[in-house]
């Protein structure tokens, strides 16, 4: 069990989960929350799959995921702002929509063979850092780079720039927003758009990336609610979704190493002689989503861990309140 | 305004709602649908045979060569139509599925995963006109609920034969076995395939990785990548897709792919022990119409031809990485393979003493060998085995809770 490859393996996986967990996260901040994250990035892993078979071209897949996916997005966007639907309902609605239309366009494909798949690059120069070169910089996929990137322009974009201002007003207290002539209804739209776009990247870094191929709901088997319930760790913040979203990436490969050796730092490894310890370590992420999302729907707390105080609620010009 | 909105948008629903219902009148009866599974219908006057499949029907490996077996009956049986359920999770789901079945008339259920076995004897004792077979578990009765399952441990043995010679060979002998549940299917073909390694290759050893399921592709790569990466040079895989030949290929070693012989297409698989069903199913099928089948307990051997190693069977070709292997490991296994297809290398020869388990315990002394129950059963399920299935044999670096 070496946790240089954990954590290089972690950092991996994990990028799935970070694209959709920044995804849901400009959607939440500006005040949308959007559950059907799982049912984006299954068509989203579908649409780049099936694309890159027909044209062996992945890259244009990626577009097409991202764009599927954003499309499907607006659905949830035209019930929530539009018609000021409860976004709950229309979100878990959302999910069955985008799994259903994966699933009948994907019929068959997973029989498909062999597909042009991203690249993967080692770093020159910075590969050879310790510790940090072998995990980061070390034969990784061309979506982990661009995971890197999105960290820091994300937080910049949202706390430095004057765009960003607006989006964090918009969910925060879209009437100011909104006296100050800012068009609520037009970002939220453009932020759910945007969730949508990175739902699909997320689900094209699976099929064409991380992990290969197309198989059915397994393919994201329930990746897209981890990254809701990140979005909540995470407090809103780019940087601590991508800490979150790495170490669920590592946990799912230290399920299986942490099998191999008897003995871990000198004291008897239980997970070595017992198989059933095994399903405990699986469950760990859905248990952690199910409490943070206890935690984020309680009034009180919500306040407390900084969600964006207009999450959830429809903005209704001239009603009073939010 | 805002009621306004809501009221545009529950008229349009209903709008819409009511095309659909109006399309849909139009069309056929609407199907049932039991949790999100669409039931098949029967044809009248036709024997109706269908089969619950725990993944889809083009997994590439367990489930596709269930449902091959399935078209197999179909095409050559007249008067017979088959129909099957892909993707069904074990447990109370599958019993709902089941049920529905029955009721919708079909005289042949075939269920393919282990964890149907409580549900399907379940539904057998509510449905005492219809034939219930369950693939690899441990229970029947002796009216309407028959078990079935192969001496797949013939085949994993000589693929451990070839795995031994080609690890050490490679000057690295250490295997890998993904294993999926802690089962005594699951023991005895690990312990197989041990006994076929230690045969080539006595220093070699054999690590394990439970993955606690028997189908997810993706979990499947990432259990491969984690025995690879702890220093496996050839991984077996006991899960249903052949995603271990995948990442064997990106690792530049080897992987050993199973049920199906469409599994073991690239350079980077060696062999892969697989299952035809077709005969079986037939067999079984023809039996149930004629009124002869005695469903029980159904363990056949290869020499029904239900059992293959890809590579040494007719017309099929060796794979690369055992072409290369020292011509007498290929002969040695060349005729072990001739002697189990003419049923005179059995299981019981593939576990006979003596054979020590991985703590220098003997478990077989020499001159005797396991018999059916041990082969199937753990001590605590009172079924009476002598030695049981509940050990790993020499060479496996992993133990059991």
């Amino acid at each position: 069990m070496d946790p240089i490859i954990i954590l290089q393996a972690g950092v991996a996986s994990g990028t799935v989960l970070l694209f959709a967990t920044i995804g849901e996260l400009f959607a939440e901040r500006s005040g949308v929350m959007n559950l059907g994250v799982e049912g984006m990035m299954l068509i989203g892993a579908m649409s780049a799959f099936s694309v890159a078979i027909a044209t062996s071209n992945p890259w244009l897949g990626v577009l097409v995921a991202m764009l599927v996916a954003g499309l499907l997005s607006q659905v949830h966007a035209v019930i929530t702002i539009q018609f000021q639907a409860d976004q709950v309902v229309s979100g878990l609605a959302l999910t069955f929509l985008g799994t259903g239309l994966s699933l009948v366009f994907g019929e068959g494909l997973s029989a498909a063979g062999a597909v042009s798949l991203l690249p993967s690059y080692t770093i020159p120069g910075l590969s050879v850092l310790p510790i940090l070169g072998p995990i980061l910089f070390t034969n990784q996929n061309i979506l982990v780079y661009l995971g890197f990137l999105t960290i820091p322009l994300t937080w910049y974009y949202i706390n430095r720039t004057r765009q960003g201002m607006h989006l964090r007003a918009v969910g925060e207290f879209p009437a100011a927003a909104d006296a100050l002539g800012i068009n609520v209804a037009r970002l939220r739209y453009i932020y759910v758009f945007v969730g949508g776009l990175f739902a699909g990247l997320s689900g094209a870094a699976i099929s064409l990336a991380i992990s290969p191929g197309w198989f059915s709901q397994l393919t994201t088997s329930g990746q897209g609610w981890i990254a809701i319930g990140l979005v909540i760790f995470a407090q809103w913040n780019p940087i601590r979704a991508a800490v979150g979203s790495y170490a669920f990436g590592a946990l799912r490969r230290l399920i299986f190493d942490i099998q191999g050796p008897t003995k871990i730092l000198g004291l008897r490894n239980p997970f070595f002689y017992n198989s059933y310890l095994g399903f405990f370590l699986q469950m760990l992420p859905f248990a952690f989503t199910i409490i943070v999302l206890v935690i984020g729907s309680r009034e009180a707390m919500r306040k407390r861990i900084g969600a964006p105080a207009a999450l959830g609620l429809p903005y209704i010009r001239g009603e009073r309140g939010l | 305004m805002f009621r306004n909105r809501l009221w545009q948008f529950a008229i349009m629903m209903l709008v819409f709602s009511l095309g659909l219902v109006a399309c849909a009148s139009t069309a056929e009866e609407a199907p049932e649908l039991v949790g999100g599974f669409e039931i098949p219908t029967v044809e009248e006057g036709s024997f109706n045979v269908a089969m619950v499949l725990i993944g889809p029907h083009d997994d590439g490996g367990w489930s596709q060569a269930h449902f091959e077996g399935l078209e197999f009956v179909e095409a050559n049986i007249d008067n017979v139509h088959t129909a099957f359920i892909e993707n069904v999770p074990e447990g109370a789901d599958s019993e709902q599925i089941f049920r529905s079945l029955s009721r919708k008339g079909f005289d042949l259920i075939f269920g393919t995963s282990f964890g149907y076995m409580d549900p399907m004897e379940t539904v057998a004792d509510e449905f005492p006109d219809t034939m219930y077979i369950h693939i690899s578990g441990i229970k029947s009765n002796t009216t309407n609920f028959g078990n079935l399952f192969g001496a797949m441990e013939n085949m994993k043995y000589l693929a451990g034969m070839l795995a031994g010679a080609r690890a050490q060979m490679d000057g690295n002998p250490k295997l890998g076995y993904m294993a999926t549940f802690p089962i005594p299917e699951e023991l005895r073909l690990g312990n197989a395939i041990a006994l076929g390694m230690r045969r080539t290759c006595p220093e070699c050893t054999m690590d394990i990785r439970w993955i606690n399921t028997w189908h997810d592709p993706i979990l499947e790569k990432e259990a491969a990548a984690s025995l690879f990466d702890a220093g496996a040079q050839v991984v077996f895989t006991g899960a249903d897709t052949p995603a271990v030949a995948d990442v064997a290929q990106e690792k530049g070693k080897w992987g050993v792919t199973y049920d199906w012989d469409g599994s073991c297409k690239i350079d980077a698989c060696l062999t892969a022990p697989y299952w035809v069903w077709g005969p079986v199913y037939e067999g079984i099928t023809q039996g149930v119409i004629d009124g002869t089948y005695q469903p029980g307990w159904d363990y056949f051997d290869a020499d029904t031809g239900a059992l293959g190693l890809y590579g040494f069977m007719e017309g099929e070709t060796l794979q690369p990485g055992v072409a290369e292997l020292p011509a007498e490991v290929i002969a040695e296994v060349r005729g072990l393979i001739a002697a189990t297809l003419a049923g005179s290398f059995t299981r019981f020869d593939v576990f006979s003493g003596p054979i020590y388990d991985n703590q220098g315990n003997l478990i077989v002394p020499a001159g005797a060998a396991l018999e059916q129950v041990d082969l199937d059963a753990f001590p605590e399920f009172d079924l009476g085995c002598e030695y049981c299935m509940k050990w790993w044999a020499e060479g496996i670096t992993a133990e059991l809770p």
